[in-house]
């Protein structure tokens, strides 16, 4: 149906038209004692180390929307290219589709020039697009990768600032992941070294905050290729659920059996033939 | 440096006070939409970033083409307007869906994927305008 009040097709892109209709909605509602949904949020555990001979990405797999576990196997190492990959903090949606659109402008830029994209690009992409949009997408990112000028590790805040430093560790549990890669981080570890050092990261970052838990996943980048363990490690704490509630045929025992034949008899039958030809 | 000249060629952004254009059919504010009239929300911009969203491309523009000019003179600008003039003439009538390939094109928009090219797709959009009182805003007879 045709409208007369619209002159030129909407643009596109992000639309405020609810922004006043929403703000008036929550006033209502905290009036009235409920609150609108919170969304899901991966307050998390990330961390990253550069070491000899690649780059070590770790993170937990918890992901909470206000007090509740909303995923237990969250994968928060998101694929970015084939020799970057990237953990993501903060809303959980703004971080995969953050993720998601870098990774295709990225893919977009290896088909046109026959390369493997550098992560300063990726990292130069994020930049700008966070900055753009002034910190309404809470996406709190460690870009890990290994390309021709050799192995780095930045961090991408959610208004745009970044840091590039041979450990890192963001999320709600990153001071206690912190302490941790403080203490032991050393110059060239050795790649075993440094993925028990991430491992001790995120699980101190497990033990001490509420958001982050369960499973750790790792993530290890070489010059030869990615090694993404999932999960490098399980919880102790695995909760026995049956995931099949059918019972089986015999669980209920048979009294009595009763058999009515229903008779039909035939009225009409036409037969109309097909032409398959 | 001088940008006085360009700016004269360039279109001026929108300006913090122009938001009020809730108007709904026969010319009442639509309630349901934009919620309840006020001056307030016509003056001023209900969101951090709808102004900033509103002339992003435009400043991004205006910044890109001083630069150029500084770097190589007025020709390189003017020229590059003068392409995409050209090319923004070839599309369909207002109501109907245009492809924008030349422009895209020229502006490296068929490079790069943002939130322009997923989120609220023209093509799928939910109102459709009165053919005859688009052609009239386009031509500038409203």
């Amino acid at each position: 149906m045709a409208l007369s009040n619209v002159v030129e097709t909407p643009a596109s892109g992000f639309n405020f038209e609810n922004v006043c209709r929403n703000v008036a909605l929550e006033g209502l509602l905290q009036g009235g004692q409920t609150k609108a949904p919170k969304p899901m949020k991966t307050g998390t555990t990330i961390a990253g180390v550069l070491c000899k001979n690649g780059v070590v990405l770790g993170a937990d797999t918890r992901a909470t929307s206000g007090e509740v576990v909303a995923d237990k196997m969250c994968a928060k190492i998101h694929y970015i290219s084939p020799n970057i990959y990237c953990c993501g903090a903060g809303t959980a949606a703004d971080t995969e589709k953050t993720t998601d659109l870098l990774s295709s402008n990225l893919t977009i830029f290896s088909m046109n020039s026959g390369r493997n994209p550098r992560v300063v690009m990726a990292v130069n992409i994020l930049q700008d697009m966070l900055f753009r949009y002034r910190g309404q997408i809470g996406a709190s990112l460690i870009l890990g990768g290994v390309d021709c000028t050799g192995n780095h590790l930045y961090k991408v805040g959610p208004y745009g600032s970044i840091d590039n430093v041979p450990y890192l560790a963001m999320g709600s549990g990153d001071l206690a992941a912190l302490g941790i890669l403080e203490d032991r981080f050393k110059a060239n570890m050795e790649m075993e070294e440094a993925k028990e050092l991430v491992r001790d990261a995120i699980h101190s970052g497990i033990m001490s905050d509420l958001g982050s838990g369960n499973n750790i996943d790792i993530c290890v980048i070489t010059k030869q290729g990615v090694d993404y363990i999932r999960p490098y490690q399980e919880s102790e704490y695995k909760d026995k659920r049956q995931r099949r509630y059918k019972y089986r045929p015999g669980t209920t025992s048979i009294l009595t059996e009763k058999i009515v034949p229903l008779e039909l008899e035939v009225v009409q039958e036409t037969v109309q033939r097909m032409d398959t030809a | 440096m001088n940008t006085r000249g360009l700016r004269s060629q360039l279109k001026d952004s929108v300006p913090v006070t122009g938001m009020g254009q809730q108007v709904g059919a026969y010319g009442v504010q639509d309630t349901l939409r934009s919620g309840f009239s006020s001056v307030k929300n016509e003056l001023l911009p209900s969101h951090a970033l709808e102004l900033s969203e509103k002339n992003f491309q435009l400043n991004q523009d205006k910044m890109n083409f001083s630069n150029l000019r500084n770097i190589q003179g007025l020709h390189a600008p003017l020229k590059l307007q003068m392409e995409y003039r050209a090319a923004r003439q070839i599309q369909r009538l207002p109501f109907l869906q245009s492809s924008h390939l030349a422009l895209d094109t020229l502006k490296g928009n068929d490079e790069s994927i943002s939130f322009e090219d997923i989120l609220n797709d023209p093509s799928q959009s939910e109102m459709v305008g009165e053919p005859h009182i688009m052609m009239e805003y386009k031509l500038g007879l409203m």
